[in-house]
């Protein structure tokens, strides 16, 4: 976000939970009474093929996007790290005669050695086969949380932003309420009632309360996409306002919900962790980071393989999302504070080598 | 001011009320008093376990609504209601946040300020040592989960102890120290709370660098620090009084949403550490399927977060004058 030259948005003096958001009343209400006649003007017209740029000239927006994120070396070690874990969980297990679920009742407790290569638990469990396991788990969570969460906010925040008045006023408030109770206490009381019920569903519990603070940045943005002449236009022309916010409004903070999504991710496998940490998130027959770190912390002082390696697991797996996510953000909005920042030392270093010649 | 500042308290008692009371709902939906009386041998008779909980106020059969309005009322005159196992949830209640607030208050605080500091500091010395090195290290404590840095930081303590006690990893005092506040006791809970407090700054640190940092670049730039350069100000007074004091703004509001998470952060703390907090009493009573204890922690984070609102209201205005003027 540019700020203005005092160094603020002009909304930033409210906190940014403050109702008092003016929200602009209702537009004059469309022609609903018109018939969906189709004008010369309002079926999908595609410039001939001969009429478009050449490639070259005008790279599409996904190649520069990947132009630029390319050129960030973090975010490429970042993406780099995270095919990586994924190989790793997935074609790991290949490697080892160890399943996650056999006992070696010759080996309790054991080191690192050629046989268990992370050495085994207390049970007798290879501890390889079971953290990859976990991080099978760990990433699709997380993954399907950050989508999922994210969708969430993009259509809570754009209809209370879109429709305003009493929509607005309603989701508003139940984003504040679910910001005030902790998200952690809610999920830890409803797991009990999805105990049983598998992974599926505590994804979607981790899902339902980790989009508030989203959905509010969508609705702010969605407030200044409002007032844009193509949401005006479709809006005279009589489409309706759903349409309008699926077709108009969302695709157009597209980079604003794909940064977002990598985030949540991260954030996801943090707090399925935590959960399971203390037994409400992952249930036994399942494996995920968090239970087999829980498993074992209570030894980790004397056995510490017991927690370095599922630990630094979930560690990789947060820091590759950070630098993709902060690689993202660079290549999806040139505007950013940090972009920019980035350019301006990107030319000083070109204008000093410049210099040397 | 005064106004303005009376109307934000009203704002947040209702969502207080709102919040507290929507916890005790689903706590007494979802939570299941009477599992905790079923695998007792021999088998309780089924009239007595029913009188029992009808005493706590958290029989399943009684409707949620008839529960809440009684739990509500005396929550009103002051008054918890009573765990599970039948002791007064007052008593234990002071104790647990004495305990909490001692840790969160000086985390906080100590993190916060460190934290605005490494960030501020980062962005004036943007891409040298001191900023590549604490963001990176920031990026890596963020993708750990508080718990990670928990138990790291207490085998790397055990390592350095090597047999010795010096630092001290579980508990909140020895016992030989219960009770006293003498010098000797001071120093033993201060050798008890190094761990837990300092893996709550680290968290707390990474965090508040990143948003400083940005904020602070964006001001970096601004025309009035050019201004207050040009008006003879040393380049020191005119970061700290006019860029600082402008940067830090934006921050402040995020202490609210932050005391939640931390709050979250400081239950893994506790457990790791054996600190008997509200916390820990959060963790055992969804276990212990306790709904009262349960709603006793749902208000404790209600107010937590009115008071951290109320705080950053009140610095917000201190640091914001157009605030004053509404």
């Amino acid at each position: 976000m540019r700020t203005a030259p005092g160094g603020r948005t002009p909304s930033s003096r409210r906190a940014p939970w403050s109702r008092r958001t003016p929200s602009p009343g209702r537009a004059p209400s469309p022609r609903r009474t018109a018939s969906p006649r189709r004008t010369p003007w309002s079926g999908r017209t595609r410039t001939p093929r001969s009429a478009r740029p050449p490639r070259d000239q005008h790279p599409s927006r996904a190649r520069l996007t990947a132009r630029r994120f390319a050129r960030n070396r973090l975010a490429v070690a970042g993406l780099a790290l995270l095919v990586l874990l994924f190989l790793a969980a997935y074609a790991g297990p290949l490697l080892t005669p160890w399943d996650h679920r056999t006992h070696d009742f010759l080996n309790f407790l054991s080191g690192p050695s050629a046989e268990h290569w992370w050495g085994t638990t207390q049970s007798g469990l290879d501890l390889y086969a079971l953290t990859l396991r976990g991080l099978q788990k760990s990433l699709v969570i997380g993954i399907l949380v950050g989508v999922v969460s994210t969708l969430l906010s993009a259509v809570v925040g754009a209809f209370a932003g879109y429709f305003g008045g009493w929509t607005d006023r309603v989701l508003t408030g139940a984003v504040d309420l679910l910001l005030v109770m902790p998200a952690f206490l809610v999920v830890a009381v409803l797991s009990p009632l999805v105990r049983g019920s598998g992974w599926p569903v505590f994804v979607v519990l981790l899902a339902a309360f980790s989009w508030m603070i989203t959905g509010r940045v969508v609705r702010s943005v969605t407030l200044t996409l409002k007032d844009r002449e193509y949401v005006k236009a479709a809006r005279y022309m009589g489409v309706p306002g759903p349409v309008i916010v699926f077709r108009h409004i969302l695709p157009n903070m597209a980079s604003l919900l794909i940064i977002d999504a990598v985030i949540q991710a991260g954030a996801a496998v943090i707090g399925e962790s935590g959960l399971s940490y203390f037994g409400f998130g992952v249930q036994p027959p399942d494996v995920s980071l968090g239970t087999v770190i829980a498993d074992n912390t209570n030894m980790a002082a004397s056995y510490p393989w017991l927690f370095f390696f599922p630990a630094g697991c979930l560690v990789l797996i947060g820091v590759s999302l950070a630098f993709i996510g902060d690689g993202l953000r660079d290549a999806l909005d040139p505007d950013s504070a940090a972009a920019q920042a980035r350019a301006k030392k990107r030319g000083k270093r070109a204008a000093m080598e410049g210099r040397r010649r | 001011m005064g106004r303005y500042l009376l109307r934000r308290l009203a704002g947040y008692l209702v969502l207080v009320a709102v919040a507290a009371s929507l916890t005790y709902f689903l706590a007494g939906l979802s939570l299941n008093p009477r599992a905790r009386f079923e695998n007792h041998n021999p088998p309780l008779p089924e009239a007595a376990v029913t009188r029992t909980l009808d005493d706590v106020n958290m029989n399943p059969d009684t409707p949620v609504a008839v529960r809440f309005a009684r739990w509500a009322g005396d929550v009103v005159h002051g008054d918890l209601g009573r765990t599970l196992s039948g002791d007064s949830l007052n008593d234990d209640f002071g104790r647990r946040v004495g305990v909490s607030t001692r840790l969160l208050l000086l985390a906080t605080f100590a993190g916060s300020a460190l934290g605005v500091a490494v960030g501020a500091y980062g962005a004036i010395r943007q891409y040298r040592f001191f900023d590549r090195f604490s963001t990176l290290a920031s990026f890596f404590v963020l993708a750990m989960p508080v718990f990670v840095v928990g138990v790291a930081l207490k085998i790397g303590a055990t390592a350095l102890n090597d047999g010795t006690q010096t630092i001290k990893v579980l508990g909140e005092y020895d016992a030989q120290y219960a009770g006293r506040w003498d010098p000797a006791a001071l120093f033993n809970r201060a050798q008890h709370m190094l761990l837990p407090a300092l893996t709550l700054i680290i968290v707390q640190v990474a965090l508040y660098s990143r948003y400083q940092r940005n904020t602070m670049l964006d001001v970096l730039g601004a025309d009035f620090l050019r201004t207050a350069r040009a008006k003879g100000l040393r380049r020191r007074t005119a970061l700290l009084r006019h860029g600082l004091r402008t940067a830090v703004l934006p921050v402040v509001p995020l202490l609210v949403y932050n005391i939640v998470l931390l709050f979250a952060g400081a239950t893994f703390v506790e457990k790791t550490f054996g600190w008997h907090g509200m916390g820990e009493l959060l963790v055992d009573s969804v276990a212990g399927q306790d709904v009262n204890a349960v709603a006793a922690v749902g208000l404790f984070t209600a107010v937590l977060v009115l008071a951290a609102g109320l705080l950053s209201d009140l610095l917000y205005a201190a640091l914001d004058p157009r605030v004053r003027v509404r």
